[in-house]
């Protein structure tokens, strides 16, 4: 990969433009990053999306900018992390700014709403979607435990509104002990 | 002078312990810049929470900006983001500087495959709640058939039967296809004199 100007300012640009369409929380930049980085320019691979999902989610902040950084950093070093940390705050920031001086028209008008509604039914098709093709990455595999953890944490989130954090701890234990367990039958790792 | 140092301080604060994103760090925001340095009523906290779930942009950044401007001018904003941003600059880029170097470990890398698939179902219930929110944006009533947005329905299989068959197309564009068809719907029954169906208010 050739760190040029050209390449500074692809990454500055897509996180610019995923920050300004990230509506409805940081798991949403998750989806549409994967889309760009991972399948699109190929930058990094899916499992180490979900690897920097994971981290930006446990560090404190907000999840977007954390994965901005991450994925800044991975791709280009601390140059790397900062423009991307730019480019993702930019967008709300200058947001905003400009709708702090006219608040009270813009949250009454109709027509502002009916675009956002719109945009914010596509953001939930977009994450299906994804999750649908993660989704079947981890079934592929066919190995019983990841698909059980997967199954067992979105009932955990969804159903029962468990703590975030503590699905997180759990389950990296469960990946630390099924390692630590294959290693001592002196087998291959998990 | 004070009031920037203030400003930085307070969402350092704000940067530094809201874990888990999103809504999780609400309250502890409204600690700061409500009950502690009255920088805003609770009106108008109410009114920022409402603008930053109609616009992108993480909640902490946009409490951020909106407070920084109405106390100290786009200086302020500035002062306040870069408050906002700098905890988790610091620990994050310190995180990634570790997951650089060790990833390869055989117990890190079982943390991490541990770690996956539960992601991939914290996306699916981000997914699950965003949707909700729109088919479905009455909770506080006990169910009834007509409260269910049949409009958001067909904007969502129409959306994602795109996204299914385009898969080099930039979701952005479904996204911004979504919203100008859903404008173009409000201005079409406006003139018509119907109220648009259940934008969630």
């Amino acid at each position: 990969m050739k760190k040029d100007l050209r390449f500074y300012l692809r990454l500055f640009a897509s996180t610019f433009t995923l920050s300004a369409f990230t509506f409805g929380g940081g798991y949403v930049m998750i989806p549409l990053m994967q889309r760009k980085f991972v399948d699109k320019f190929h930058w990094l691979e899916k499992e180490e999306m979900l690897d920097i999902a994971a981290i930006a989610q446990s560090s404190p902040g907000a999840i977007a900018v954390n994965a901005a950084i991450l994925i800044g950093y991975r791709v280009a070093g601390l140059p790397g992390a900062l423009i991307s940390i730019i480019g993702t705050v930019l967008p709300p920031l200058l947001l905003l700014s400009v709708i702090s001086y006219f608040y009270i028209a813009f949250k009454n008008s109709g027509a502002v709403r009916a675009v956002l509604w719109g945009m914010q039914v596509a953001v939930g098709a977009v994450i299906a979607d994804i999750v649908l093709s993660m989704g079947m990455e981890v079934v592929k595999k066919k190995q019983w435990l990841p698909i059980t953890v997967m199954l067992l944490s979105f009932a955990a989130v969804c159903v029962f509104g468990v703590n975030v954090m503590l699905i997180i701890l759990i389950c990296g234990a469960i990946g630390a002990l099924t390692t630590l367990y294959s290693q001592r039958k002196g087998g291959k790792q998990a | 002078m004070m009031i920037y140092l203030e400003l930085l301080w307070s969402f350092m604060k704000i940067g530094l312990f809201s874990f888990g994103g999103g809504y999780a760090s609400v309250p502890l925001i409204q600690s700061q810049v409500v009950d502690l340095y009255h920088w805003m009523d609770m009106t108008e906290f109410v009114d920022i929470i409402t603008i930053s779930q109609m616009t992108p942009g993480p909640v902490a950044i946009n409490c951020a900006t909106f407070v920084g401007i109405r106390v100290g001018g786009i200086p302020g904003a500035l002062v306040a983001t870069f408050g906002c941003v700098l905890p988790s600059c610091i620990i994050v880029l310190t995180l990634a500087f570790i997951y650089q170097k060790y990833r390869n470990v055989p117990v890190i890398q079982g943390i991490l495959g541990g770690l996956r698939p539960a992601i991939v179902a914290l996306i699916a219930s981000a997914g699950v709640s965003i949707l909700q929110l729109s088919i479905y944006p009455r909770t506080d009533e006990a169910f009834r058939l007509q409260n269910i947005d049949w409009l958001a329905i067909v904007f969502f299989v129409l959306c994602f039967f795109i996204l299914r068959k385009a898969k080099k197309l930039n979701p952005i564009f479904v996204m911004l296809g979504a919203g100008g068809v859903s404008l173009v719907l409000y201005l079409i029954l406006k003139a018509a004199g119907i109220p648009f169906p259940f934008i969630s208010a």
